[in-house]
């Protein structure tokens, strides 16, 4: 297991560690996650990124971000996984991207992107990957209503006669 | 199959020999035309599931000439949206209608394809007959193969009853015949939206205690 004063020198800030029935967790300032990660691929062999996903905080008791962003690494060698999570807000969420040190970033921060507008810096191609490119919203965002904003009904209608 | 021809027979007093019958074009272009349907399957869930059931041998769609599925929309006659319909495959089912020869049907097959379903979300179109035209709904989630069955033998009567040989019923439905685009709610978010971009909820609560981020901003996650 990687000591957690290793994990502070790459990142080279003091970090905050937490466990959730054997899941261990590491929070990190959004400036810190690129080194700390870079150092994890490439020192201690967390070969596999499992995925990355993002949470908004949007009126949730006591939480001070809006937005946070979860690394699911995988160290497929020792079995060793850790959860590296950091925080981004508006007016600009931005964190850079980690898509040349595991290919599996390529799609997971499309997906993050797509659905909470959080923007990876130097990501190759940053489009949408699930909602339609002509989409301007981003639609797990908490305060983006579950029936959208008349995205759906916004198509040419066919009448039978023309048809 | 004769009584349907003899319905909209010319009663002519003329010496005919037997089995030879006299009969209008569209009256036997339509009959023709409704025991050979060509179904088009757009199945995209589990009413799918029970379409492959309607034509397998247990239901058995061959018994009323709609065995024929094909999948390429230029040799079908009869659309089948069976599912969801998401944002993103509505152009692709619009196109697919469009490709079809004249003349065509569709059947709604099921509660998702009809108003949407429990699927009442950003990415589920509301029912296709918003967007495209359909002849006949079939209830359910997902509907039996007998609803389906119901549903081409209804289809069929309906295509001997107003099928014309050059397709003459289907130009007076130049307007929309489904529900409206937007409902009064759908307007209202809309609404809501332009005021987002004006700033009208500038002071919204965004949780942004931290514009630098922060390296415990996780304090309060379970």
């Amino acid at each position: 297991m990687v000591e957690l004063s290793v994990l502070e020198a790459a990142a080279g800030v003091s970090l905050k560690e937490t466990s959730f029935r054997d899941n261990r967790r590491v929070d990190v300032p959004e400036g810190s996650v690129r080194p700390l990660l870079e150092s994890l691929k490439n020192s201690h062999s967390f070969d596999m990124l499992i995925d990355i996903t993002a949470v908004d905080y949007l009126e949730y008791p006591g939480a001070r971000d809006r937005f946070g962003v979860v690394y699911l690494l995988l160290n497929t060698v020792s079995g060793e996984r850790l959860i590296v999570r950091t925080a981004v807000n508006l007016p600009d969420p931005k964190l850079p991207t980690v898509s040349d040190l595991w290919r599996t970033a390529n799609w997971a921060e499309r997906e993050v992107y797509d659905m909470f507008g959080i923007v990876f810096t130097g990501h190759p191609d940053l489009r949408r990957i699930l909602m339609p490119d002509e989409f301007t919203e981003f639609p797990l965002r908490k305060d983006y209503p579950m029936k959208g904003r008349g995205e759906r009904h916004n198509f040419p209608v066919i009448t039978r006669a023309e048809s | 199959m004769g009584l349907c021809l003899a319905e909209r027979c010319i009663s002519m007093a003329v010496g005919l020999p037997e089995n030879v019958f006299l009969t209008q074009l569209d009256a036997a272009a339509s009959w023709a035309r409704s025991n050979s349907l060509w179904p088009m399957p757009f199945a995209t869930a589990c009413c799918g599931i029970e379409l492959m059931a309607t034509a397998a041998s247990r239901y058995d769609l061959a018994r009323f000439g709609a065995e024929v599925m094909r999948f390429s929309p230029r040799q079908c006659d009869l659309l089948i949206v069976a599912g969801r319909v998401v944002m993103k495959m509505l152009p692709v089912l619009q196109r697919i209608w469009l490709q079809m020869p004249e003349p065509k049907w569709c059947i709604s097959m099921g509660a998702c394809a009809c108003t949407g379903g429990v699927f009442d979300t950003y990415a589920v179109v509301q029912g296709v007959d918003r967007f495209i035209p359909v002849d006949m709904y079939v209830p359910g989630c997902p509907p039996r193969p007998e609803q389906l069955l119901a549903a081409v033998i209804d289809l069929q009567e309906k295509i001997r009853a107003t099928g014309t040989f050059n397709g003459r019923e289907f130009q007076h439905r130049t307007v929309h015949m489904g529900p409206p685009r937007f409902d009064a709610d759908e307007l209202l978010r809309i609404k809501d939206s332009s005021l987002i971009q004006l700033g009208g909820f500038s002071d919204m609560p965004t949780g942004s205690g931290n514009p630098g981020g922060s390296s415990n901003g996780g304090s309060g996650r379970g």
